[in-house]
């Protein structure tokens, strides 16, 4: 099977729809069949990768700490949009550090999250072959 | 469906998966592995706990692919092979070991 580029875009907070978990649940699947996937994050969609979430007043499943195991799943390109970030008056230093084992360089530790314009943002999304919007 | 052990019931969805993740002990573990003809020794249980350990880390059962290289890293190479972990849960390591840990079944899994 040739693998696609699969783009997955994450608009929405983290909380109060099923977006951003049902966004996560199908990157996995798609990661897991071996399809090259990016993850980008923008509009609210940035809260998703916060720093020291915590669901405990909303009852609903804290689902942060299972992107730290997108490395594992081989899904090292999360790009998030600087004026997205820049608008909610956070910076990279707000988002849970990212990693992945680059397997091409003795699997040092590297970082998947890229802070990028939102022009370089739309190159990325020209380089895709399938775009699923959340 | 349900597990019963001591007179105490233990719920499960259609496919023996536990319901509530907080029900799990060893006992519920063995006697899942009871049902399916098995007898859980160290090596089982090594992995079982691997799971456990990574589901509170994660929040997620590990698809098989990323199972055998995490394993692999954690528990030996030797271990971190398909064969390996097939020989010691032939119903597919993800799946049946995801079960006796209390999981729910792994993301990615059909």
């Amino acid at each position: 099977m040739a693998s696609k580029k699969f783009l997955y875009v994450n608009r929405k907070a983290p909380h109060g729809s099923i977006y951003a978990q049902e966004s996560l649940e199908v990157v996995l699947i798609g990661a897991a069949f071996e399809q090259d996937v990016t993850l980008a994050f923008v509009d609210d969609g940035v809260y998703q990768l916060m720093q020291n979430q915590d669901t405990g007043g909303i009852g609903a499943k804290n689902f942060a700490p299972t992107f730290r195991a997108l490395g594992d799943y081989d899904v090292s390109q999360i790009y998030v949009e600087r004026e997205s970030l820049e608008m909610r008056g956070l910076s990279k230093e707000d988002l849970m550090p990212l990693t992945y084992e680059d397997e091409d360089d003795d699997w040092a530790e590297k970082d998947s999250i890229h802070v990028v314009s939102s022009d370089e943002l739309a190159d990325i999304i020209e380089q895709q072959d399938v775009i699923l919007n959340f | 469906m349900a597990i019963e052990i001591d007179g105490k019931s233990y719920d499960t969805d259609e496919e023996g998966y536990l319901t509530n993740l907080s029900d799990w002990n060893d006992q519920l573990a063995n006697e899942m592995a009871k049902a399916d003809g098995a007898v859980l020794d160290d090596n089982h249980w090594e992995v079982i706990n691997f799971l456990r350990d990574y589901y509170e880390e994660y929040q997620i059962a590990p698809a098989v692919r990323v199972l055998t290289k995490a394993v692999g890293k954690k528990l030996g190479k030797d271990k971190g092979t398909s064969k390996y972990l097939y020989e010691l849960f032939p119903y597919g390591p993800a799946k049946q070991a995801c079960k006796y840990a209390g999981l729910p079944k792994p993301t990615g899994c059909v």
